[in-house]
């Protein structure tokens, strides 16, 4: 539960809100990037960052983020994540 | 090769290995006389197992598997409260999937959830309050649960609430603090500890600094460790150079994820939402004193204790655990797994009896998937 998955931000879809779309292992989905903000939310843009629950925490190198993504893949945590995600998307659906 | 091919470098992986082997050996560690090191963190536990390190490390180093895992040391009465709040009507209860297969005294989350409560698994806090803007005639309870890397998530969440005026959105906040049951054990006369390899992706939040006492009152170094075989590794090396030099300190093996002084936006976010608890209970544990954290009042309107009347704010609730369940003793590193009556027979990943068989990152789950992993096997 407390590991966190690499992911890149690839566009921002509310502003106000500090959300922005994040591509974690192949699966997209809407995170808030309020923990790594550091100047315009677009700057963002392309950068890597830890994900947890939801929330961007830390920004990490892309190389981190290479190593990160292949240990967690090893730990099956990568996979867990993205179901997570699923099961996730599901449930505001009424079928979680 | 079974083990070795998942290092990225395994050159790097047994250079590291024969300096932690030498360095047991200068200190004169050994399998009667161990070396103990507590790897507080449940990922670490995971990654341990999974990696086979407790088998490739030198004999005298022994694992102690902290109480990191937030899944395994959820006391039952909680659990007991979150059926009772989902089968309230109105209610949708929505928890992280970690949480669903957790053994109450009546039923889990999964059993109320198959007798017809609404329970959803949800990815993030965001996904409950998306659930309560989207059924503004529910009541949407989040079962907030997790170290210090989660809470800042709900308390954001909360903020966010509070900031569209949310008024079906409540969290069920179960969040609990790293530091205080390392005090506990560190205060207990049973334990036997010489070092601690510290949560990475908790320290990302707090930084490093909340781990100083363990260094300068109990002399016992800790180094924040990451996740991959070897940061684990590196760490534990770490340990033992302060061990030789008879230095406690604390230092970052992760620095390149974990700031000294933590994230600035999370720590700000924590601190507004959320306040100590006098005390929270533990499975396994029992009462940690400051160890929890509630809602602060000004967003009681979003505290599920308080709107429900339920937990903690009903007053205190303690059940014991289910006969012959030694969590407790394994989770304090009295016993190991395979120790515990119960272990393999009346207690299975499938059927679990205690905690630490729920989860992966518990230390049961992980012995029971990956205990059979042999030395020979890993290095040959």
């Amino acid at each position: 539960m407390c590991l966190g998955i690499p992911g890149r931000i690839v566009a921002v879809t509310d502003e106000h809100r500090m959300m922005a779309l994040a591509e974690v292992s192949g699966v997209r989905r809407e995170v808030n990037v309020a923990c790594i903000l550091e100047g315009p939310i677009e700057d963002l843009l392309g950068e890597w960052a830890l994900i947890h629950v939801g929330f961007a925490m830390a920004r990490i190198d892309a190389d981190e983020a290479a190593k990160t993504l292949q240990a967690l893949q090893d730990l099956g945590e990568a996979q867990e994540a993205a179901e997570a995600m699923a099961e996730g998307a599901k449930a505001l659906e009424g079928q979680g | 090769m079974k083990y070795a091919t998942e290092f990225r470098d395994p050159k790097a992986a047994r250079a590291v290995l024969a300096r932690i082997a030498g360095l047991a050996d200068q200190i004169g560690a050994t399998k009667a006389r161990p070396v103990h090191i507590m790897e507080i963190c449940g990922g670490h536990t995971h990654a341990i197992f999974r990696y086979g390190l407790d088998k490739l490390v030198h004999e005298g180093i022994e694992f102690i598997h902290g109480p990191g895992c937030p899944v395994c040391v959820l006391p039952m009465s909680r659990v007991d409260e979150c059926v009772e709040i989902a089968r309230r009507p109105g209610v949708i209860f929505t928890t992280f999937g970690d949480a669903m297969r957790v053994p109450g005294t009546k039923m889990s989350l999964m059993q109320a959830k198959a007798a017809g409560a609404d329970i959803r698994m949800v990815y993030s806090p965001l996904d409950a309050l998306e659930l309560a803007r989207r059924n503004p005639e529910r009541k949407v309870v989040f079962f907030g649960l997790g170290f210090e890397t989660t809470t800042p998530s709900t308390a954001l969440s909360i903020q966010q609430a509070a900031r569209e005026g949310l008024e079906n959105f409540s969290v069920f906040c179960n969040h609990i603090t790293v530091p205080e049951p390392i005090r506990a054990l560190l205060d207990d006369p049973h334990m036997v500890l010489d070092g601690f390899v510290g949560p990475g992706h908790v320290s990302m939040v707090i930084g490093i600094h909340p781990y100083d006492f363990i260094a300068r009152d109990y002399g016992k170094p800790i180094v924040v460790a990451g996740f991959e075989p070897l940061d684990l590794l590196q760490s534990v090396l770490m340990v033992l150079i302060q061990i030789r030099d008879g230095r406690a300190e604390v230092e970052n093996q992760y620095a390149r994820v974990v700031p000294e002084h933590g994230n600035p936006v999370s720590l700000a976010a924590i601190d507004d939402v959320y306040e100590k608890r006098p005390s929270f209970e533990w499975r396994g544990l029992g009462e940690i004193d400051r160890s929890g954290l509630r809602i602060r009042a000004k967003y009681r309107a979003y505290d599920a204790e308080e709107t429900f009347g339920i937990g903690y704010a009903a007053g205190p609730r303690v059940v014991a655990e289910p006969e012959g369940c030694a969590c407790g003793q394994v989770m304090t590193g009295r016993i190991k797994p395979t120790g515990c009556a119960q272990f393999g027979s009346g207690c299975t990943p499938e059927m679990p009896l205690g905690a630490l068989m729920v989860s992966s990152e518990g230390a049961c789950a992980a012995y029971w998937q990956y205990g059979g992993a042999r030395i020979s096997e890993a290095v040959e």
